[in-house]
């Protein structure tokens, strides 16, 4: 049985690199567009499939599975491996990976089908290898396997943002992502390499097992973990290095619904979940994580308010849900961040869906050119809803039980500040979800995009309901998920690692409720008036709207500081360290000019020299001097 | 007679041909010198073999000799090439070795 | 007496430049084939030596020998050990790379061929000799050809003179192929007659009766000789291995220089003086390299910060590619000056994974240039669109140079530095880390400038063609190897790791 599991495992993750290198090494496949996007469908069905069955197969309480291969070899033993563990947290987040990117690989086939095929081939041959890197980063058993499928991952983040690459926002929001997770990345790495010497081992139960039998010192595992955290702040987007993400918005929709969204952000949260017991032995760095995660959940969570592009608010709520993650692992149970990390990957992915939609619709991502759509497009709006109401945490639907799960382990474990950020965060994330919906769905309708050309106009009018099947599958089996998680954790109240006080359930629905409330008196009866709202928040709106400066801090390092600091290196090599190479030259060169004076090329100076030197000879030899 | 003598004979002999090669402006004048300067050597050569008694010194004066021959032939040839091609015979006017 | 494998990889390019040089005159074709069949049968005959090489046994294997001045101890000794063997296999992809790269160099291509092949038979003889006084022969032989390709076949840039040594520049004539191809000579030959000092020092202090290595490596020399004598292999070969502050040949030296010269002196030819301060200076005075790791390192260490912030200023695009080869040589140095198994196995790693990666940019660099007519970066944009292959090739050469895992680039670093940690300096790690990830900066911010975003107005860049026909061979070949040695790397550190092992036993490091 351990055999088939791994077995299925290695079935799951070589599907999509087998896809992705026939989609990348057969050109007529690529070009062709539709063959590739079903080669990659069929690769990641056969994924998803074996991480159902994976899942089915395990037993309650089964012991870790652990297989590894020898990757880098040293004396006495190899250096590193690479394998798969498979544990009920890798079999859950296994599930969430392959069936997010399965509906979103097949919702793309609609969402891009103005493509031409040649971009569609190399969008599906992304898709692949990033379907591989995020599953390699969720079953990896050491931390270096960990650590190069979560850059690969980063990779395909990157390629992801940039398929429109002509598009310099696009372009720029690629590179912006990739250098900022890359920072994080460096921390990672040296986090690594420094566990490595104190523990000889990259492996993850080893680590454990040393850990819990307390066979190597501690002493220097704070800035070791602290390392790994920074890693972990790149990639899920923690303050201050969250600034990538509302900007790779600028990739295709479905991109952000499985990337930046459901899955490669929640690595972060995924690699502080499986290092947990390094963390549980340094609580400094837990606070400092608790307190980050709090603050930016708070941040995004303002900043959400003032967006006016659909997916900016979607990718602000990421942020601020990814800060709840943390804060709860930084509490101190990293269950319940995990049990977020599950349902919000869902209902999260779920929104960005619907809101590509919309997008795909009215062909425009900002929101004042969208409003009334629930008529136009009702099983969207059902969606959306449904997603909506997970998120702002009211009960029964999904997120509610794993908000309320988060704020109670956050109260556990004593962190009172945070509490209180995440409180009025859940209470800004109604607030401003709803703003949406209202604005979208239930607001008056607006004319069609004034900006799309004539042929997009007569489509948004042609095709303006509901989208077809290939969208609206994936959407339905999102929000049946979202509810079914809702119904489940509504009958099974998960047993909790601490108890929470009584009045915390009742606190958040009422929290998340007034801020629904508040929602629908501005932007849906407008008994307060959207601007009225807005002065009266005037200096903290002002601050959300230049992103707290945070942007154009980094901006300032990236041109003020980096690339000035190139410039001044850059020229002192060429004038000074190359200079002074170049004097001596020109030195060399002048001394020879003057030397070649005495070369008068008459015989008799050069006779009247040797004579010279003839007796100059005689005179010293004879000790003449 | 004393070594000594035919030594000094050498060296002024020697001296003169040096003084002629520097001083003269005429390449054939100089070439007048260092067959001077090189019979000085040979007298040298005859001197000290003769002192020594051994035959080694006179050979080498007479391959000195043979040699001094083709030089001149040589060296006069040169002078002639050179007076063809530059009209002069001076040597401070030819100045092709300037650097 | 075995199959001589050795010296016909090592003399088959000399063969095939005679050849060319004999019976090619005025038959371009033929020269082209001459040398492509020339290095293909070192190429197949490294990858039968890598498969023939006994990695139980390890050591140094192939044995030949015969005797050229016996009262002097010189012998023509040929053998390999783990690291000869990548090294000879890096030499012959790059070559076989590089011959189908200057498929389209039109003027004096006979010549050019011939010199080029001639070049490579002495970066073979270097990693094959075993007797120092041939292995200098060879090296001599490797470098010299250089001037004639850079100052024939390279093309000029254009330096503004400025700052207080603004006269030299007008005085020296920089920027010209001719002044590179001189810097480049000069910096080279002074390295050698440092190289030669040490040789003879080491040689008189054995007794000079011979000059094989295996002999020299079992005499124990006094610390003092070995500290001044590693000091000169150190400078000697450092300064073809582009150490800081001598290393300002190599950007003007491979900007000038052709395709073909940029991709074989980036990629293997500075690989020839970190393997020479490796194989001799650690090898022949291991307390000098001791003594001295603490220079080696942190030089390395601004090799690589100062090397990744003067490519990051640069504006055409030859210089970026050369400046990122002085950074990256730095953790090739940083590596083997750790002085543990995981840093000098990356340091020898690297050797490959930067050779492929800077020769596939060199190759990449040269069709941008041959399609464009300009290595101005901020005048290009948008190019993706044009030349996708190209593009593509691109960005996998900049993600193995930014070290990212898939690719060769990210195994050799990450060894590096997990080298560094270990080592008594373990603060060159942070160093090394920065470099990286400023490569990550100034790689990334190329590609994107030439070939994303909106397309150039420029007229000049309108229209331009993919690579076409036998310019795929170099671009294909090379990022399949790159990514062949980043998914298995295990092909290529097995064999060096036999071979570090054993000198850091010799060095008295071993477990």
């Amino acid at each position: 049985m351990m055999n088939d599991r791994v077995t299925l495992i290695l079935l799951a993750l070589l599907a999509p690199v087998a896809s992705f290198l026939l989609i990348a090494a057969v050109p007529p496949l690529r070009r062709a567009g539709r063959p590739a996007a079903f080669v990659s469908f069929a690769a990641v069905l056969t994924s998803l499939a074996s991480a159902l069955r994976n899942w089915q197969l395990s037993g309650e309480g089964s012991e870790p599975i652990r297989a590894a291969w020898d990757w880098l070899p040293a004396q006495g033993g190899p250096l590193a491996t690479m394998g798969v563990l498979i544990d009920p947290q890798s079999t859950l987040m296994l599930i969430l990976v392959t069936l997010v990117a399965t509906l979103v690989q097949i919702y793309s086939l609609e969402y891009l089908h103005t493509e031409p095929p040649g971009a569609l081939g190399r969008y599906y041959a992304y898709q692949s290898l990033f379907v591989f890197s995020m599953m390699g980063v969720v079953i990896a058993p050491n931390l270096l396997q960990l650590f190069i499928c979560w850059e690969l991952v980063g990779v395909c983040s990157f390629l992801l943002i940039g398929f429109w690459y002509r598009k310099p926002e696009a372009a720029r929001a690629a590179l912006k992502a990739f250098w900022t997770t890359k920072a994080g990345d460096v921390g990672l790495l040296i986090g690594i390499v420094l566990l490595y010497r104190l523990a000889g081992t990259f492996d993850l139960l080893q680590l454990k097992h040393s850990i819990e039998s307390h066979t190597f010192e501690t002493a220097g595992l704070g800035l070791i973990t602290f390392c790994l955290y920074l890693g972990a702040m790149g990639k899920s987007a923690q303050f201050p290095l969250h600034v990538w993400l509302p900007d790779a918005m600028e990739g295709p929709t479905p991109v952000s619904a499985l990337i930046h969204a459901a899955t490669m952000v929640t690595a972060g949260v995924y690699l502080l979940v499986r290092t947990e017991f390094l963390f549980r032995e340094t609580p400094e760095v837990l606070a400092l994580v608790a307190w980050i995660g709090a603050i930016t959940a708070l941040m995004a969570a303002t900043l959400a308010c003032v967006q006016t592009d659909i997916k900016r608010v979607l990718a602000y709520s990421t942020v601020s849900q990814l800060g709840y993650m943390m804060t709860a692992i930084g509490a101190g149970f990293a269950g319940a961040g995990f049990l977020h990390l599950l349902t919000h990957g869902v209902f999260k992915a779920l929104l960005f869906l619907g809101a590509g939609a919309v997008i795909h619709a009215v062909h425009s991502n900002e929101m004042k050119d969208m409003g009334g759509l629930f008529k136009r497009m009702p099983q969207v709006a059902i969606v959306f809803i449904i997603g909506t109401l997970s998120l702002a945490g009211v009960p029964l639907f999904a997120g509610f039980a794993s908000k309320e799960e988060v704020l109670g382990a956050v109260l556990a474990g004593g962190f009172m500040g945070p509490f209180l950020m995440l409180l009025t965060a859940a209470f800004l994330t109604a607030f401003y979800m709803f703003r949406v919906v209202f604005v979208v769905f239930f607001g008056p309708a607006k004319p069609a995009h004034a900006h799309a050309d004539p042929h997009a106009h007569a489509d948004a009018h042609g095709t303006g309901g509901d989208p077809g099947l290939a969208m609206s599958g994936p959407l339905w089996v999102l929000a049946l998920s979202a509810l079914a998680i809702g119904g489940y954790f509504t009958l099974h109240h998960a047993e909790a690692e601490f108890t929470s006080p009584a009045w915390l359930t009742p606190a958040a629905v009422t929290v998340a409720l007034s801020g629904i409330f508040l929602a629908w008196l501005t932007y849906q009866r407008q008994t307060i008036s959207a601007d009225s709202l807005a002065s009266a928040f005037g200096p903290i709106r002002r601050a959300a709207l230049a992103k707290f400066w945070i942007d154009d801090i980094f901006e300032a390092i990236y041109r003020s500081g980096l690339l000035a600091l190139a410039r001044i290196i850059g020229w002192v090599d060429r004038y000074i360290v190359d200079g002074v190479l170049n004097v001596i030259s020109a030195w060399t060169l002048d001394g020879g000019d003057v030397l070649r004076r005495i070369q008068t090329g008459r015989v008799g100076d050069y006779i009247f020299a040797l004579a010279a030197g003839l007796v100059f000879l005689m005179l010293w030899m004879g000790g003449g001097f | 007679m004393p070594l000594s003598a035919y030594l000094t004979l050498s060296a002024i002999l020697f001296s003169i041909g040096l003084f002629g090669v520097i001083t003269r402006r005429n390449t054939v004048g100089i070439l007048l010198g260092v067959e001077l300067m090189l019979n000085a050597v040979n007298i040298n050569l005859v001197a000290f073999s003769r002192f020594h008694g051994t035959e080694v010194g006179m050979v080498f004066s007479l391959f000195a000799i043979c040699i001094t021959v083709a030089e001149v032939a040589i060296g006069l040839s040169l002078v002639i090439l050179l007076f063809r091609m530059r009209r002069t015979a001076i040597a401070d006017q030819i100045d092709w070795l300037k650097g | 007496m075995e199959f001589p494998i050795l010296s016909l990889i090592t003399w088959t390019p000399f063969i095939a430049a005679l050849i060319i040089m004999a019976f090619a005159r005025h038959r371009p074709l033929m020269v082209r084939l001459v040398g492509t069949i020339g290095s293909s049968i070192t190429l197949v005959g490294s990858t039968w030596l890598y498969f023939a090489y006994d990695h139980a046994k390890a050591g140094y294997q192939f044995f030949e020998w015969f005797p050229l001045v016996p009262s002097l101890g010189i012998h023509y000794q040929l053998a390999v050990d783990g690291w000869g063997l990548v090294l000879v296999l890096l030499t012959a992809i790059i070559l076989f790379a590089g011959s189908f790269a200057s498929w389209t160099v039109k003027t004096r291509g006979q010549e050019f061929y011939a010199l080029l092949l001639l070049l490579v038979t002495g970066v073979f003889g270097v990693f094959v000799s075993l007797d120092l006084f041939v292995l200098f022969l060879f090296y001599e032989i490797a470098v010299l050809p250089m001037y004639l390709l850079i100052a024939i076949w390279g093309s000029s840039g254009e330096v503004l003179p400025q700052g207080v040594f603004g006269w030299a520049f007008k005085r020296t004539g920089v920027g010209t192929k001719e002044y590179a191809a001189m810097k480049l000579t000069l910096y080279l030959l002074l390295g050698s007659a440092f190289i030669l000092v040490g040789m003879l020092a080491l040689y008189t202090a054995a007794g000079s009766t011979t000059f094989s290595l295996l002999d020299l490596q079992q005499v124990k020399y006094s610390p003092a000789l070995q500290s001044w004598v590693f000091l000169f292999f150190y400078v000697g070969f450092g300064v073809l291995a582009g150490i800081f502050p001598l290393h300002t040949w190599s950007p003007d030296g491979h900007a000038s220089a052709p395709t073909a010269v940029s991709m074989l002196h980036a990629g293997v030819l500075m690989k020839l003086g970190a393997y020479g301060v490796l194989r001799l200076g650690f090898g022949l005075t291991p307390e000098g390299a001791l003594q001295w790791a603490w220079l080696v390192g942190s030089i390395a260490c601004i090799n690589i910060v100062y090397g990744a912030f003067s490519a990051m200023s640069q504006k055409d695009l030859k210089y970026v590619v050369a400046y990122s080869s002085v950074s990256h040589m730095g953790i090739v140095m940083l590596g083997m000056a750790t002085l543990t198994e995981q840093g000098i196995n990356g340091s020898v790693f690297q050797m490959v994974a930067h050779g492929i990666m800077t020769g596939l940019f060199f190759a990449l660099v040269g069709l941008v240039y041959e399609k464009a007519h300009s290595r101005e970066i901020f005048k290009m944009g948008g190019f993706a669109t044009m030349m996708p292959g190209i593009a593509t090739a691109f960005v996998v050469g900049g993600f193995s140079s930014l070290g990212l895992p898939g690719t060769a680039g990210f195994v050799a670093e990450f060894l590096a530095f997990l080298g560094a940690w270990q080592s008594a300096h373990s603060w060159w790690l942070f160093p090394g880390v920065t470099g990286a990830f400023l490569t990550a900066i100034y790689v990334l911010r190329v590609a994107k400038q030439i070939f994303f975003g909106p397309k150039s107005a420029d007229p000049h860049f309108q229209d331009l063609p993919d690579a076409k026909g036998t310019e795929w061979v170099a671009l294909v070949f090379l990022v399949c190897i790159l990514i062949l040695f980043g998914v298995f790397p295990m092909l290529m550190v097995k064999p060096i790791d036999t071979a570090t092992v054993a000198i850091l036993q010799h060095m008295g490091l071993g477990r």
